[in-house]
């Protein structure tokens, strides 16, 4: 178990580093020369030369990165470039938002996935599995950007019954208003996820059911809700943990594309103004900080899954508890 | 003296005659099995017929009278006629025609990114399976962190800094996805190398090219084509995200992708522009993501119950 954790550790550091270094390379490599940004024709070349010495902009690649990732490290992440702020209060400043969205659209995905799976899987090949199934194609194949449009286009532009954009109304600071702002940003981004989970719970479910503690079980004469709530829906949770945590990536990712629809003020949209600037800092900093989310998620639900399920740790060296 | 059998290389005409025959009646089977299994079920054959008629709609734009780049400030936003069938754009475009040439690109880039998914990805993995050990170990955690890293996110930055264009667009994309084939290609692979015809083929004296390009890469087939289907969808898919943040197809070249950033301006007061290019995505999507998934179904029998 601990070669395995050890193992695992070793894995999330290595792909931190390799990600950092990989952005910082592009950043560097990249055509056009960042210093053109910050410094003006009207400059003289002294002028110049101090703003690029000031950036750190004169020394090598691996000079910079590391200076860089030696500020990381301690927490440092920088100064943006374009407003010459500090990174770290900006990000932490927008943080909320995004983690507002990302986990209320965790939980709406399980919300509508648990059920519509379990019955799926259950209620195997009749009309409701079907529509259910054929929906959680739909979804998987959807562009999540293009169905919040729809949603958007729906309720409005037709109905009118939702704001469009934002998490506010200019001057209204209630709950219910942040609510109304967040319901399609938060299905928008919940949308994808639904569609795999469903899937996978419906598949576990089918699985979990022509085991043979449900014969037993329905011999001792067990109602089927009871074998499906009690037994059926404990094994098929285990897999979604791992499953949610492989799903921080897209989530992250989605997020930022569901920010910029509907220009919900978190990190994507931050990070968003700051690729249009090549605010490298900034830009590394948003790399870093969701790189890490995503692994770090990862690597928890790696751990917790094999913790969990007993049939991993019999594989591991130190057995069982 | 003269009893001693003489071994030359005319010795295994027999025997590399007969292997042919048998390798070709085996990569008939294949794409046979998939027509067939695609013949039975309904929506694959739905799947096949809307994605051949798209193809050839795409390819047939340039017949359309209009100019896809003409900008024309009179004809702007007009509604559906018998003229513009999907209306015109804000520059006075018309739409259907700019879908059309839409499509040409988002199924160009789709298709460009699998194959170079597809053949990075098969030759990595049966490399690394065929060859085995040390250096099996190396590609396979080589491999296990590209899949562990955050490709969209990568992908966006990237694009941000290299010269915007469906050459980079087609890398970035394929960069970001061969990792999943290499890992299948391999796993099939190493079954495929104890299984006793190849040994009896390494045996008889076959290069180890010749193993892996006659005996090995027909035999993953199957697997190899339900990955390009996916991964055509994948691509795609991508596409449009990267390009609808503007980080992909750059103006006046439109995907449908950049067609739905365009449409986002014009989202309340003519949605309209929004709908056709998401349903092309979605239909293409829709059409791989099936056809992948059914050919997996009809190719490995153990997952059908």
């Amino acid at each position: 178990m601990w070669k395995y954790c050890l193992k695992k550790t070793a894995q999330v550091v290595i792909v931190m580093i390799l990600i950092s270094f990989f952005s910082f390379a592009i950043v560097y490599f990249a055509p056009g020369d960042i210093s053109d940004m910050y410094v003006n024709p009207e400059m003289t070349e002294e002028q110049k030369a101090n703003v690029i010495a000031q950036l750190g902009l004169d020394k090598s690649m691996t000079e910079q990165y590391f200076a860089w990732a030696k500020r990381a490290v301690h927490g440092d992440l920088g100064v943006s470039l374009s407003n010459k702020s500090a990174v770290w209060p900006q990000f932490m400043q927008r943080l909320p938002a995004t983690i507002i969205l990302m986990g209320s659209s965790m939980i709406l995905s399980l919300l509508l996935a648990i059920p519509l799976g379990l019955w799926s899987g259950y209620k195997k090949n009749s009309w409701l599995d079907n529509l259910i199934s054929s929906l959680a194609y739909m979804g998987m194949s959807i562009p999540s950007f293009w169905f919040g449009m729809l949603l958007i286009i729906v309720f409005a532009a037709v109905l009118k019954v939702l704001p469009s954009s934002g998490m506010h109304t200019v001057g209204n600071v209630s709950a219910f208003d942040t609510f109304q702002h967040m319901i399609l940003p938060c299905i928008t981004l919940s949308i994808g996820h639904v569609a795999v989970y469903i899937r996978y719970i419906r598949a576990n479910t089918i699985g979990q059911l022509s085991e043979e503690y449900v014969l037993t079980a329905e011999a001792k004469g067990d109602s089927q809700t009871k074998i499906l709530f009690r037994h059926v829906l404990k094994n098929t949770l285990l897999p979604i943990i791992t499953l949610m945590g492989m799903n921080l990536a897209s989530l992250v990712c989605g997020s930022f594309i569901v920010e910029s629809v509907f220009g919900w003020p978190g990190i994507g949209t931050f990070a968003m103004s700051a690729i249009g600037s090549r605010d490298y800092p900034v830009i590394m900093a948003y790399v870093m900080l969701s790189g890490f989310l995503l692994v770090v998620g990862n690597f928890i639900a790696d751990l917790l899954y094999a913790f969990v399920d007993p049939r991993i740790k019999r594989g591991g060296a130190s057995g069982g508890k | 003296m003269e009893n001693n059998i003489v071994i030359t290389n005319d010795s295994f005409a027999k025997l590399e005659k007969k292997k042919t025959v048998e390798v070709s009646v085996e990569r008939q089977s294949v794409w046979k099995d998939i027509w067939k299994e695609l013949r039975k079920n309904k929506v694959a054959m739905v799947s096949v017929v809307l994605l051949a008629i798209l193809i050839i709609a795409v390819l047939l734009a340039p017949l359309s009278p209009y100019d896809p780049y003409k900008l024309d400030a009179s004809q702007k936003l007009q509604g559906i006629s018998s003229s513009h069938w999907f209306g015109t754009d804000e520059y006075g475009r018309d739409y259907f025609t700019r879908t059309l040439y839409g499509g040409r690109v988002s199924l160009l880039v789709g298709f460009m990114s699998m194959i170079m998914t597809v053949v990075i990805g098969t030759s990595l993995g049966v490399f690394s399976g065929y060859v085995g050990g040390k250096v099996d170990m190396f590609l396979m955690s080589f491999t296990d962190i590209f899949l562990a890293l955050p490709s969209m996110l990568l992908m966006v930055i990237l694009n941000t800094f290299l010269k915007p264009g469906l050459p980079t667009l087609i890398v970035v994309l394929s960069l970001f996805s061969w990792a999943s084939v290499a890992r299948i290609t391999r796993a099939e692979t190493m079954s495929l190398k104890e299984r006793d015809f190849v040994v009896a083929t390494q045996n008889l004296g076959a290069s180890n090219f010749r193993v892996i390009v006659k005996h090995i890469i027909p035999n993953i087939l199957g697997p190899v084509i339900v990955a390009a289907s996916l991964s055509v969808a994948n691509a795609i898919l991508m596409e449009s995200s990267l390009s609808f943040l503007g980080l992909g197809v750059q103006i006046p070249r439109a995907s449908w992708g950049s067609m739905l950033q365009g449409a986002q301006a014009h989202i309340l007061d003519y949605p309209l522009l929004a709908v056709y290019p998401g349903v092309m995505i979605l239909i293409t999507v829709l059409s791989f993501n099936l056809l992948g998934d059914i050919l997996r179904n009809a190719l490995e029998p153990k997952i059908v119950e």
